[in-house]
């Protein structure tokens, strides 16, 4: 058994049997339903919609080379500067390395779950830079010490009283009770730090070709900040989130919105296209884009999953997701949680380590309903799950299946089974057989009848 | 119309009502019934492990099974799923792909064969009852059954239809799955069961006996009065031969 | 070692070798080439001027911004004075703009127009920032400055209050119609940064219960002009 399946099977056991918790995430959650159906009501027509989005991203990922360098040459003719990184050593090597040509002391983050993906926070502040995360969710998970628990609520499993002590411990500030008050706090406490800040690191959320600007989604207004304040701006984006044109990015930023969180449009949507331009009295020295692989290429080799490239990290599948609701988003262990870090996980980091999560479905397809690009999500865990048992089969469950199959595939075999275990029912209940006592912890089995169907069908029909 | 009964591998061993009920109410529709004995298992345990070559034998041997039939219809969202939308996929690009796309049209779940196919939504059944109806996921997702069975509950004389607030959400059975990931299994059927519970209705109802079998282990061991009924049951409920 | 970008670039062009099916659609509206035009599915952005008005006001209040309607520019700089009164500013900052200026420099209190360079920790201490914007899209209620039109990046997100004074026939209906509008106006050089602004600065992180000004203005006015 793998380390990441053993942790994760211990986290989302201890999870899934913690009910206060259970129940307040989905009360947290209980809003964003509300708002989120308003919002897909005023569409004229949210499938076609979804459509729409799902062909955007399709064109440009199937088109990827020449989107890149599409989008490529306008961004540094608008006088940004590219940068390509093949895996997370690379891009934090570049980081680093742009952090230290600026001669900067102090980093201000918005939140970016790319640089989550390359741990680049350890990276800096091993190299001595002092590090503010400025989303006011990241901020908590920076000072609780902890992963983000989903990749748009960071902190949506921490209850405020926690948030208030974690406040008063840190900052030193009064305990209170009202997410108003503790807002405000942050935000008093990280406004001198925005001023103060050398560099700015951003994400992205879409790459646009036709114009070479990035374009940022967020709510708080941290990114907004973090990209006009400091002398100079890094942003860090997957290479997948290029897109052709701004006609697209009219289907895909509401889209964005509504289904991750039910909004009509994020609170700010911002399209940069280069540093502070000549008469322009503000904004950085200095744009840096950081491209990242890391992997994607090899899911991009996959065309049956290819359409995971095209996740706009609205959160949507994560939200629907009864396994997520159920054990959380640290139980993953994983970047990206819910039924996309499932899909994904694997071809970032390798398939035999990580193959658990698909595992750990019921295949219900919630989430490939909810997804406004239209990713085959819950198909793709049963990709994953083919693709792990050709690679490396397990003996337990080859054994398993193919004992399975021999009794099935001889009728009267099947027929005699399934008499024994009827009669012996009682008795096999009562020893720890895999599969069967794990059932019947939590869960009764009807009497077994005395006959099966076919028995039955052939007294009544054929004597 | 000649129907050829296709009846799930746990349904035959542990629910063998369920296949009765459903020849009850298609034969009392007026319909010739056969159950052709060869048939076993779908493959989907396998399918759903990632066992895709096991799963394709157990395909194969179906299609054969089926072959010649006018048209096959199974109590089953989940195992008429394996059918309808998975054999094609299984089978693509082998010699048995045209036969596995053809017995997917031929193939259908009871409700929704009784109401698209035969154009029927009273089937003539009385059942002074409360009830709800719990979508199980393939039934809903995978082949968009969801006004289907609700429109011949709501012809039974006597019964009344309730909606649960969690009718969409997901059981927690997903086959191996419950049994492999017991905790959250078992996490989610509570979230499901309780739900159920709560709405004080009689039965919950459902076309996929597997959701059934998991709603009902846990509300049975919970204690809980609210009991699981397939629908062919409901249906068969008050006919008269 | 090949360079980074000549090995992503070979790895894409080695991966998209095999060709991925083209997503399942629910509708048959979509041709074979990339020309999506989704507008008729998305949110309405209203046929007519008085719709597209009615839209706009009805998003901005369910965003809780502030809609002031006025029918001039005097209106106009009566309505900035009566906001700056009784929120009692004492210190505001804003950009030279025919319809920003008079505005802001009728203000009973200190006025501070950014120039050619700004002083960030002077902006932190504005009450408010004065600013015009690009364009109004009703269909969403989404304001757009750009670093041009609004003073710079940081007018328009640093100070705790924002008002945009602006016109009716700024009004646009939807994102896609604005996109053109931009692309056109500014063809020989785009600003460095262009912004949608939907609503005051938000957060839901503490219990996913809605908290106003996370970061940015905790205010958000609009005087319409017209
Ligand atoms: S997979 Fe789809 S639903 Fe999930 S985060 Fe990505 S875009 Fe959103």
């Amino acid at each position: 058994m793998s380390n990441a399946k053993d942790i994760f099977l211990k986290e989302a056991t201890t999870a899934s049997a913690d009910g206060p918790q259970r129940i307040f995430i989905n009360k947290a959650l209980g809003g964003y339903y509300a708002n989120r159906d308003i919002q897909k009501a005023r569409y004229r027509d949210w499938e076609k919609a979804r459509d729409a989005a799902s062909l955007a991203k399709w064109t440009a990922v199937n088109d990827l080379a020449n989107t890149l360098e599409t989008f490529v040459k306008k961004f540094e003719g608008n006088g940004g500067k590219v940068h390509w990184a093949r895996d997370a050593a690379e891009a934090r090597n570049i980081i680093l390395k742009l952090i230290a040509d600026a001669k900067a002391k102090a980093v201000v983050k918005s939140k970016c779950m790319t640089t989550e993906e390359i741990h680049l926070n350890d990276a800096l502040e091993k190299a001595g830079y002092s590090v503010v995360e400025s989303d006011l969710g990241e901020f908590i998970q920076q000072l609780r010490g902890e992963a983000p628990y989903h990749f748009v609520f960071p902190c949506m499993h921490v209850k405020r009283e926690e948030i208030s002590a974690l406040f008063t411990k840190h900052l030193g500030t009064a305990p209170t009770n009202s997410p108003e008050e503790l807002t405000m706090i942050a935000r008093r406490h990280l406004r001198q730090l925005y001023v103060d800040a050398d560099v700015g690191i951003t994400g992205a959320n879409f790459l646009i070709a036709e114009t070479g600007q990035i374009s940022i989604t967020e709510n708080e207004g941290n990114a907004r900040l973090t990209a006009a304040l400091p002398r100079v701006h890094i942003a860090l984006s997957g290479i997948e989130k290029v897109v052709k044109n701004l006609d697209d990015l009219s289907v895909l930023l509401p889209m964005l919105a509504t289904a991750g969180a039910g909004q009509p449009m994020t609170c700010y949507n911002t399209l940069y296209s280069g540093p502070q331009q000549p008469g322009e009295c503000d904004g950085p020295k200095e744009f840096h884009l950081v491209l990242l692989d890391n992997a994607r290429t090899q899911l991009l080799a996959d065309p049956e999953q290819r359409d995971a490239l095209h996740c706009i990290r609205c959160g949507a599948c994560l939200n629907v997701c009864p396994i997520f609701k159920n054990i959380g988003g640290l139980a993953y262990g994983t970047t990206y949680q819910g039924p996309i870090g499932s899909v994904i996980t694997p071809h970032l980091r390798g398939l035999e380590q990580w193959n658990h999560l698909s595992g750990a479905s019921s295949l219900c397809g919630a989430c490939t309903d909810a997804c406004p690009v239209r990713i085959d999500l819950h198909h793709h865990l049963l990709h994953n799950r083919r693709n792990a048992n050709q690679a490396s089969p397990n003996l337990f469950d080859r054994l398993f299946h193919r004992g399975f199959n021999f009794v099935i595939s001889r009728p009267r075999l099947f027929a005699f089974g399934g008499r024994v275990f009827r009669f012996t029912l009682p008795v096999l209940k009562k020893i720890p057989l895999p599969y069967l006592s794990a059932w019947l912890k939590t869960r009764d089995l009807p009497p077994a009848p005395a006959q099966s169907f076919r028995e039955q069908w052939k007294e009544s029909n054929h004597g | 119309m000649r129907i050829s009964l296709f009846i799930p591998c746990f349904v035959d061993q542990l629910a063998p009502q369920v296949g009765l009920a459903s020849v009850k109410v298609l034969k009392k529709l007026g319909h010739e019934i056969e159950f052709r004995s060869e048939q076993t298992c779908c493959g989907q345990p396998s399918f759903n492990s990632g066992q895709w070559d096991v799963a394709r034998e157990g395909a194969i041997r179906t299609l054969k099974v089926f072959r010649d039939a006018e048209v096959v219809v199974g109590p089953s969202g989940s195992c008429v799923a394996m059918i309808k939308k998975f054999y094609p996929e299984l089978l693509k690009n082998t010699s048995h792909a045209a036969e596995a796309d053809a017995l997917a049209q031929r193939t259908f779940e009871f409700s929704e064969f009784i109401v698209r196919k035969l154009g029927i939504t009273d089937v003539g059944a009385s059942l002074k009852k409360k009830v709800t109806y719990h979508d199980g996921c393939h039934a809903m997702r995978e082949l968009r059954i969801k006004e289907e069975p609700r429109q011949l509950l709501r012809a039974v004389r006597g019964l009344e239809l309730i909606e649960t607030e969690e009718s969409e959400s997901c059981c927690g059975f997903g086959g191996l799955f419950a049994v492999k990931f017991p905790m959250i299994s078992t996490a989610m059927v509570q979230v499901k069961g309780g739900a159920l519970a709560r709405t004080g209705a009689d039965y919950v109802v459902s076309s996929d006996p597997s959701c059934l079998l998991q709603i009902g282990g846990w509300l049975t061991r919970e204690g809980k009065p609210i009991r699981p009924m397939h629908i062919a049951e409901v249906l068969a409920e008050g006919l008269t031969q | 070692m090949a360079n980074a970008r000549e090995e992503i670039l070979g790895r894409i062009r080695e991966a998209l070798k095999v060709t991925a099916p083209k997503p399942h659609f629910k509708s048959e509206s979509h041709g074979a080439t990339h020309s999506i035009n989704a507008k008729p599915w998305l949110p309405d952005g209203g046929e007519t001027e008085s719709a597209r008005l009615e839209l706009l006001s009805e998003n901005l209040a369910k965003l809780k911004a502030n809609l002031i309607r006025v029918p001039n520019a005097a209106a106009a700089n009566q309505a900035l004075a009566q906001i700056s009164q009784t929120k009692n500013w004492k210190k505001v900052a804003y950009h030279s703009h025919p319809l920003v200026s008079p505005a802001a420099e009728a203000l009973p209190c200190e006025k501070w127009e950014v120039g050619a360079s700004l002083d960030k920790q002077k902006l932190e201490g504005c009450d408010a920032g004065v600013t015009s914007c690009e364009a109004l899209v009703s269909q969403l209620g989404s304001i757009l400055v750009s670093s041009e039109s609004s003073g710079g990046r940081s007018l328009s997100i640093l100070p705790h209050v924002h008002v945009v004074i602006a016109t009716t026939d700024q009004v646009v209906a939807d994102l896609e119609t604005c996109f053109k509008q931009v692309l056109e106006k500014h063809r020989s050089k785009l600003p460095s940064m262009l912004s949608f602004i939907t609503g005051p600065s938000r957060t839901g992180d503490i219990e996913r219960i809605l908290v106003l000004g996370a970061h940015g203005p905790k205010e958000l006015y609009v005087i319409l002009i017209g």
